[in-house]
């Protein structure tokens, strides 16, 4: 008797239900961002200390929640294999790691461009700029440590290992704006006592931190059911070079 | 750009265009590479598919 996470988290009941699903998810994340950058250049107001530098929030916040919220998900994904030993874990972790470097490298270009006009400079080592600088070590790592064993099931244990382990940067990051010296302003979204963003602001970056989450969520379907069909090629392959040799064998008979 | 799309961005105007445009050329890479690798995987797919080299599953369809 399978339970419901076995039944859903086949990988041809996943092919299936991700093929009709990702056509709308993707369309409501193009609508979703655009109206959120409408809101962001045309209704949200200048910062009144910053000016219109802070419009750079509107996607580097998204971007910074993305990187930690797409590493979490890679460290679940790894549990769910490590644990469960099912394959779509596997599949899930493995192509979340790319999308996750991608939006710690997004976090960390557009927060430096943010930091140039607003503190004088590109680039400080505080706690919270190098711990997301790890974090994005921490992503390459786990594709090069999988890219650099070539069988595949011990390349897989290993880095769902590395990700679990690397899964203490995530406090680490969260509250390394509260502890030492640091440019980086305090929470002030995902804080004890609610936001102390205005609304006018906050609405904005709510809509663009969905569309981009939006868009996470399809371009990882996407990822995973380009990963399944690789492994079906590979498979393909396997079975047929072993056809192959065993009619070589049964001819030499 | 902003003349045409009707925003002044005052003097630090650059920094938020660079900014967009990291977002806008590094997430615009990545649709552009899982299309390309669904594409190539299908491809490689129908060509075993058209030497007869099938799933069970695909078989029994």
């Amino acid at each position: 008797m399978q339970t419901l996470t076995q039944r859903l988290a086949n990988p041809t009941r996943f092919m299936e239900l991700s093929g009709s699903v990702l056509p709308w998810i993707a369309g409501a994340a193009a609508v979703v961002i655009a109206y959120g950058l409408y809101l962001a250049f045309y209704v949200a107001p200048p910062d009144y200390q910053q000016g219109e530098t802070a419009r750079i929030m509107y996607i580097h916040v998204p971007c910074a929640w993305l990187a930690m919220a797409v590493y979490a998900m890679v460290a679940m994904s790894a549990f769910g294999f490590l644990v469960f030993r099912h394959p779509l874990a596997d599949v899930s972790a493995k192509t979340a790691v790319p999308l996750g470097a991608a939006f710690t490298f997004l976090a960390l270009v557009t927060g430096s461009l943010w930091g140039r006009p607003t503190w004088g400079t590109y680039w400080v080592w505080d706690a919270r700029l190098t711990s997301v600088l790890i974090l994005f070590f921490l992503y390459l790592g786990l594709m090069a440590l999988r890219s650099s064993i070539e069988d595949d099931s011990l390349a897989s244990k290993l880095t769902a290992i590395l990700a679990l382990v690397g899964i203490v940067m995530l406090p680490i990051i969260k509250f390394s704006v509260d502890f030492g010296n640091t440019l980086h302003q305090p929470a002030s979204v995902l804080r004890v006592g609610g936001p102390t963003i205005d609304t006018a602001m906050l609405t904005p970056l709510l809509v663009m931190a969905l569309g981009f989450t939006l868009m996470f969520v399809a371009m990882h379907f996407k990822a995973m059911r380009n990963e399944i069909l690789r492994r079906r090629v590979r498979a393909l392959q396997l079975a047929q070079v072993e056809k192959a040799q065993a009619s070589q064998l049964a001819a030499a008979e | 750009m902003e003349l045409l799309l009707g925003i002044d961005l005052g003097p630090h105007a650059s920094f938020i265009w660079a900014a967009y445009g990291a977002v806008v050329a590094v997430i615009g890479g990545l649709i552009a590479w899982l299309y390309i690798d669904g594409r190539i995987q299908q491809r490689k797919l129908a060509v075993l598919a058209e030497r007869g080299v099938r799933r069970r599953s695909a078989r029994r369809a």
